[in-house]
């Protein structure tokens, strides 16, 4: 399974960087989402998967009995998840108040702080 | 979304979730749950409650400003970390009291643990709600 | 600046200096017995011992005469000043500048790790540009600092590479230690880079050719500032790191020669730019730098005469530099000018700034019995002692000194006695605290000039010990030292000197022509500095095009070429692909996540498109699920929930998308695809290669008996990592305050 989700986050992160590419700022948007589930992704595959044996150690036990999935990679993607999702919901917001001010989505028109040379 | 059925589900609904959040939260150090996942299911609750009686309903069943609430959360996770230094252990090393403790039952345990999970709790719930609100009234 | 009428002057803000640098110089010259009896001090803090930081203080003669001079001509200048600015608005300001620059030159020249050094070089720089700065609300003022700071901050960088060249070579950056071990820097295959580099820093600060054009600038500082930096201190920081470091870089003809022709030309040169002044505090600025170049010069060479003569001259250039550039201070304030052309005759209405004058004019022109004299004749034989172009260094002595006595009366003889014109009306005496500078230096110079043997045994030995090492014999230090060519030197240059006063006007006039017509080295500057800005203009339009298309693609292209050449060079083959262990889930959830995506990647609709993240989002939380993370999912569906939320409550408001047909985009797909099958290619060969569980193993069994935890996730996230996740929730509250500013603006506001 491990390749398979590792061809999975290549087919991720090509999607999302064809359309960070694009000119729109909401399909711009998009691409950040799926890079950060792709990101997430990345780190959970590469601490190894182990299906049916979650992290936790059984009462009357110290530590777990037999192989447990690897709980470090876990903390991680969980922080990660809620930090995506404060960037995401900024980024958001910054496009729709970028909107509301310029009245276009399109980033090649964006240029207030950089405008166009008037010679060029 | 002006629906009789959604309004009144709402309010359940949020009772419920809030319950169910505070559940998950304090089980969260002995199976899955926690602060993150208590705030985000509490925040969801509140969510829908916005979505069907509006933003100035669900910030009056709130109580206290959102913002309010993750600063307070931010406020409660820092004093937890830094209980510590009574013990004259190292910042946000966890300290722990086991009431009624005896040589076979470890009684009900108390930590400082658990108030970090809790300003975990209040930090995600507040900051997520003070988005959407925002953002509902807004657009 | 009025000082006729009586202004409340003994402030703390005046005062408080004085009694710092008077407290100073007392505990310096405590040490004047150990150090004369040929002693050295030394004292050692580490600091960064890994670094071999240390900050360590090592006193010798060299750095005791420095610390001397800094502190008795500050303390001077202090209570100069305390009067010179009483009443400005800023003179709390301004005492607060002049004393860090002090504390900063001490700690410079009593600094026996070369790193603390450079640390306190760069604090003058940053002292010195505050200082020159001082009026900052004019722009002559604001230009001269800055490009006071430039230069000296370049050449600051410049001595830092040189430094750290030493440390390496020499093992260490103990100047004391690297001086005990002959030939260690001479000997070595980097000895050229390091006295270009320390003599770039060298010769920025003490302002030699063709760095010297900050120094006449930086006249624009108050006239205690110039008297104080200009002279005795700041730009001899230059003078002190070449002596400094003599003992290990001296020695060789690279060494010799471009001190020798560096020091020679400045000499010669600013001499000449001196007498086209005008402006008799401009002149004295070039003065100044005719000094530097003639220290320059004498550090050039090993031999006990020449160091005998630098230490010497170093000590009466400073007694009498400070004491006339006070005078024409005081000059300025009581008349309201410092124009040659409009003081005559001022004498009866201020004897004694006229007889200070005097003296210290007397000396700095290198009449008997003043200390300048010995001065002049210990430079005339350091001259001859020259192996090996002795004539050509007598030569430029011989016109600097000359050029030295025209100037000495241009400044303190033609404003206080001659009789070409009319002496300004109404002009009071300057009050003490301002007379008190001139006068003891002055006086200083004519009592070290009848007993220099008190000067030679106290400083001027252990200087010239610590410079060329103590074997060396010294060159005595007296008054008359017998019928010989230094003697016929030295009336060759009075009798030059009178007749370049008598002509001076006219030789003014053709100078001045002369440099009308010449390239001006400022106007080179102010070139230059235009044309950094231009260049640094066409290079931020380059980066920066404000296009967040050319971003992305600069971003992700880098991304993909480092990644992909590294895979490239460094990989051992593609990793075997086999198929082994996947389940029908697996494909069902892989086929899942491919349709959300490729359902994101085609649409032109924003509900399609928020549909496919979400089709992905659930996706991941069954992998999550799949592969027993339970924490994780949930987290997952709840994000995912509200991720929908939020784009449904914002992206329904924005507009629809666009088409951008594909066949547009060909770059933009070799980008994504390239940097896709390099992601799966690394993460094949991470996930075949074996893994490292100590961290896991340590969380799976400290879990439960250290931290009572049994959701191991949990336990991390709140106990082990506590820390971290603070962190983390700190920045989920700022992205929402972020955000809620975002919003709660008008957007009225920012319409273009």
């Amino acid at each position: 399974m491990e390749q398979l989700l590792s061809i999975l986050i290549g087919i991720l992160v090509a999607s999302a960087v064809y359309l960070m590419l694009a000119r729109n700022l909401l399909r711009f948007l998009f691409g950040l989402i799926l890079l950060s589930n792709a990101a997430n992704l990345t780190i959970f595959v590469a601490g190894r998967l182990t299906p049916g044996a979650p992290p936790l150690v059984p009462d009357g036990l110290d530590a777990p009995a037999g192989v447990v999935a690897n709980a470090l990679p876990q903390a991680l993607v969980l922080t990660a998840i809620v930090i995506g999702f404060g960037l995401f919901a900024f980024a958001l917001i910054l496009a729709f108040r970028a909107y509301q001010s310029l009245g276009t989505l399109n980033t090649d028109e964006m240029r207030v702080a950089e405008p166009k040379e008037p010679h060029s | 979304m002006n629906s009789v059925i959604l309004r009144a589900g709402a309010r359940l609904q949020v009772v419920l979730l809030l319950v169910f959040s505070a559940y998950m939260l304090l089980r969260g150090h002995n199976a899955p749950g926690g602060g993150f996942i208590g705030g985000l299911i509490a925040a969801t609750g509140f969510v829908v409650y916005a979505i069907a009686c509006g933003t100035a309903d669900a910030r009056k069943a709130l109580r206290f400003d959102p913002g309010s609430i993750a600063g307070a959360g931010l406020g409660i996770a820092l004093i937890a970390g830094l209980m510590a230094v009574f013990w004259g252990d190292a910042l946000f090393t966890g300290q722990w009291l086991f009431i009624g403790a005896t040589e076979t039952e470890k009684g009900l345990p108390l930590s400082t643990v658990l108030v970090f999970d809790i300003g975990v709790y209040l930090v995600v719930l507040g900051a997520i709600l003070s988005i959407t609100f925002a953002l509902e009234e807004a657009v | 600046m009025d000082t006729s009428t009586p202004t409340r002057w003994m402030t703390l803000a005046g005062l408080l200096p004085v009694v710092i640098a008077g407290s100073l110089f007392i505990w310096f010259a405590g040490m004047l017995p150990v150090i004369a009896a040929g002693d050295t001090l030394r004292f050692v803090w580490e600091w960064v011992p890994s670094l071999g930081v240390n900050v360590s203080f090592y006193i010798d003669g060299l750095s005791l005469t420095f610390a001397l001079l800094i502190t008795g001509i500050g303390a001077l200048v202090m209570l100069y000043s305390a009067r010179y600015l009483a009443g400005h608005v800023h003179q709390a300001r301004f005492s607060l500048y002049l004393t860090s620059f002090m504390l900063a030159m001490i700690g410079l020249v009593i600094s026996d790790n070369l790193l603390a050094l450079f640390v306190f070089w760069e604090l003058t720089t940053i002292t010195s540009y505050l200082l020159i700065g001082f009026s900052h609300d004019t722009v002559k003022a604001r230009r001269s600092a800055l490009q006071a700071l430039m230069m000296t901050g370049v050449g600051g960088l410049a001595l830092l590479a040189g430094i750290i060249l030493i440390g390496t070579t020499a093992g260490t950056f103990e100047m004391s230690e690297i001086n005990a071990m002959p030939g260690v820097l001479t000997g070595s295959v980097m000895y050229l880079p390091i006295v270009l580099l320390v003599l770039a820093g060298a010769f920025t600060k003490s302002a030699q050719m063709p760095f010297h054009f900050w120094l006449p600038n930086a006249m624009a500082a108050p006239t205690p500032v110039s008297a104080y930096l200009h002279s005795a201190t700041m730009v001899k920081a230059g003078v002190y790191l070449m002596a400094r470091t003599h003992p290990s870089l001296a020695g060789t003809d690279f060494w010799l020669w471009t001190l020798t022709i560096a020091g020679a030309i400045t000499m010669v040169f600013a001499s000449v730019m001196a007498l086209r002044q005008t402006d008799l505090k401009l002149a004295l600025a070039y003065t100044t730098l005719m000094a530097l170049g003639a220290l320059t010069l004498l550090l050039g060479n090993e031999s006990g005469y020449t160091i005998t003569a630098a230490a010497t001259f170093l000590i009466v250039h400073s007694l009498y530099k400070a004491a006339l550039f006070l005078v024409v201070g005081i000059l300025d304030a009581q008349t309201g000018t410092r124009e040659a052309g409009k003081l005559f005759g001022m004498a009866r209405a201020m004897p004694v700034t006229a007889a200070a004058a005097a003296v210290a004019a007397l000396s700095m022109a290198g009449f008997p019995p003043f200390l300048g004299f010995i001065g002049k004749e210990l430079k005339y034989a350091g001259a001859i002692a020259v192996a090996s172009e002795p004539y050509l260094v007598a030569g430029a002595f011989l016109i600097a000194s000359a050029l030295m006595v025209a100037i000495a009366g241009i400044v303190s003889f033609r404003p206080f006695w001659s009789k070409s014109g009319a002496p300004i009306a109404d002009v009071k005496e300057a009050p003490w605290p301002m007379l008190v500078g001139p006068v003891v230096l002055a006086l200083l110079g004519a009592f070290f000039g009848i007993f220099p043997d008190t000067l030679a045994t106290m400083l001027v030995n252990p200087t010239v010990a610590s410079i060329v090492g103590s074997a060396e014999p010294a060159k005595e230090l007296k008054l008359w030292a017998g019928v010989n060519l230094p003697l016929f030197l030295s009336i060759a240059t009075f009798v030059l000197g009178f007749a370049i006063y008598a002509y001076k006007l006219k030789l003014r006039a053709i100078l001045i022509d002369l440099t009308e017509r010449s390239p001006k080295f400022d106007n080179g500057w102010d070139k230059l500095m235009a044309g950094i800005a231009a260049g640094s203009k066409a290079l931020t339009r380059v980066i920066q095009t404000g296009v967040l298309y050319h971003y992305m693609v600069a971003t992700f292209g880098t991304a993909l070429a480092v990644l992909a050449v590294t895979l490239f060079f460094r990989s051992t083959g593609i990793p075997a692909l086999g198929v082994p262990q996947v389940q029908l889930w697996d494909w069902l959830v892989f086929l899942l996540v491919l349709l959300g995506s490729i359902l994101v990647l085609v649409t032109n609709s924003r509900i399609t498109a928020i549909a496919g993240l979400g089709v992905v989002g659930i996706g991941m939380a069954m992998i999550f699920i799949l592969y027993s993370a339970p924490d994780v999912a949930i987290t997952q569906l709840l994000v995912e929930t509200l991720v929908v939320v939020l784009f449904a409550a914002a992206a329904l408001k924005l507009p629809s998308l666009t088409p951008e047909p594909l066949r547009k985009r060909w770059l933009d797909v070799i980008i994504s695809v390239g940097l896709g099958i390099v992601t799966t290619v690394i993460l094949l060969k991470v996930t075949t290669g074996p893994i490292d569980r100590e961290l896991t193993t340590f969380f799976e069994t400290a879990s439960y008996p250290q931290a009572f935890g049994q959701n191991i996730v949990n336990v991390i996230l709140v106990d082990f990592r506590a820390l971290d996740t603070f962190g983390e929730i700190a920045v989920v509250l700022i992205a929402a305050i972020s955000i809620f500013a975002l919003l709660k603006s008008k957007p009225e506001e920012d319409k273009p």
